[in-house]
């Protein structure tokens, strides 16, 4: 068994009393004295000390910032022991709705109904109560129509450091294309030529 | 082809229509993909009729011609299978095979659900591993309705109670006055001399009980007659004098 640094217990005690994960900068915040690198040093030996010394906790990197996370083994045993109760799992058609946000954000409503054929009103909005995704401007299309985003929440509920961290980002040829953007309506008048021809 | 501006303005009054979801088919583009799927043929090479047919028989047998959504895309099907039965004019070199934006809407609607379920397992790898209180930051919710318990509503009440200034209470005792004692006493006095001080009807240490009820006394005897009552100066004791009409001892 390592002793800790007293910089790594100092971060441990913070990480360990916070509910939500902490950035670099509200960690280096804490110790004044202290470099960025030094408290990057202490965090991996946090992380080291929970891997390495059979510790129930890991230090888990999500949207940004560090929180200690219980090891998924021991799953049962923490929703047993406070009663917890699982969020209800999305419905297919809001996870489509969700890939097709974080995929290509920011994203009007129309592209996503495009992409997917069905209307998205009702998905949208549940996924905005939930704090999944969010709006994040308007885009320039006619009507100035709301363009979303994934949110903070969303990174933390997926186990993601970074939307960087996406799966398959670059084996996913056509629905990630940037060429949406700009072809949105060129994409309409093509295909209208096509069923006209 | 006017979905995309309808969807637009729909956005914009903030309708939502309404969202079919059947046996696991999450919109056209799915029951299609699945139609393909189920015939094991090439996304890129669709047999339209037959598909279209499919597609067609399967929303009568699911009750769906009600589904806008469904019926755009059976409408889309219906007039390509025509494009294609429809003969070429022409070169062959300007061709662009009708079902090119299908095929391209089906492969990438593939991706989108196949990356749908990529997030399904990350969310559940991360559902396992508990935060401390494992609460997510709580979504920006619509606020709830107004609910009240009523210890919460007594503490209310009790906080607009202290707001409300005390109020000056008095206590309100009652001294009965004696002025039948008074009277009885004044015209005692006014038995044996003419006229006398105001002060002699009471005793050396009167209380404001017996002050008011000789007062009163003597208002009422100087109203019957019997006495009159003056004051020299003001501030002055007063004088009690009998009436001249009338004779000592007379009686009310």
């Amino acid at each position: 068994m390592s002793k800790l640094s007293p910089l790594s217990q100092l971060l441990e005690a913070a990480l360990f009393a916070a509910n939500r994960p902490l950035t670099l900068d509200e960690l280096e915040g804490l110790e004044p004295d202290a470099a960025a690198a030094e408290v990057r040093t202490a965090l991996d030996e946090l992380r080291e000390h929970y891997d390495f010394d059979g510790h129930a906790i890991e230090i888990a990197e999500l949207a940004g910032g560090y929180q200690i996370l219980t090891r998924a083994v021991f799953a049962m045993a923490v929703e047993r022991a406070q009663a917890f109760q699982r969020q209800p799992r999305l419905s297919a058609a809001t996870l489509e709705t969700l890939a097709t946000i974080a995929y290509r954000q920011p994203v009007g409503r129309a592209e996503i109904e495009e992409i997917r054929g069905v209307n998205a009103g009702g998905v949208l909005r549940t996924l905005q109560e939930r704090g999944l995704i969010e709006v994040v401007g308007r885009g320039e299309a006619l009507g100035r129509p709301l363009l979303y985003g994934t949110t903070a929440l969303f990174l933390e509920t997926l186990g993601l450091n970074d939307l960087a961290d996406l799966p398959r980002a670059e084996e996913l040829t056509i629905a990630l294309q940037p060429h949406r953007a700009e072809a949105d309506e060129g994409d309409d008048t093509a295909l209208a030529s096509v069923e006209e021809g | 082809m006017t979905t995309a501006l309808e969807s637009e303005t729909g956005d914009l009054a903030g309708s939502t229509g309404f969202v079919v979801a059947l046996d696991g088919f999450t919109g056209p583009l799915d029951l299609l993909l699945h139609l393909v799927r189920e015939e094991q043929i090439d996304i890129a090479d669709i047999p339209v009729a037959r598909i279209a047919d499919q597609f067609l028989a399967a929303i009568h047998a699911f009750g769906l011609n009600q589904a806008a959504d469904y019926l755009e895309m059976a409408g889309r099907l219906i007039r390509l299978k025509v494009q294609l039965l429809l003969p070429r004019h022409g070169d062959d070199g300007e061709w662009i095979d009708p079902r090119a934006e299908l095929v391209r809407r089906l492969l990438e609607y593939q991706q989108i659900k196949e990356i749908a379920r990529e997030l399904a397992r990350l969310a559940e790898r991360r559902a396992l591993r508990h935060g401390r209180g494992y609460l997510p930051p709580p979504p920006d919710l619509p606020p709830v309705p107004l609910t009240v318990d009523l210890v919460e509503l007594l503490i209310a009440v009790e906080r607009v109670v202290m707001a409300i200034p005390q109020p000056v209470l008095h206590r309100v005792i009652t001294r009965p006055l004696d002025v039948e004692g008074a009277v009885w006493r004044i015209q005692a006095l006014l038995a044996e001399r003419n006229e006398f001080d105001w002060r002699a009807a009471f005793g050396p240490k009167p209380t404001m009980v017996e002050v008011l009820s000789t007062l009163l006394a003597l208002l009422e005897l100087a109203r019957r007659g019997v006495c009159r009552v003056r004051q020299v100066t003001p501030f002055a004791p007063l004088v009690i004098a009998r009436e001249q009409a009338l004779p000592a001892l007379a009686t009310a």
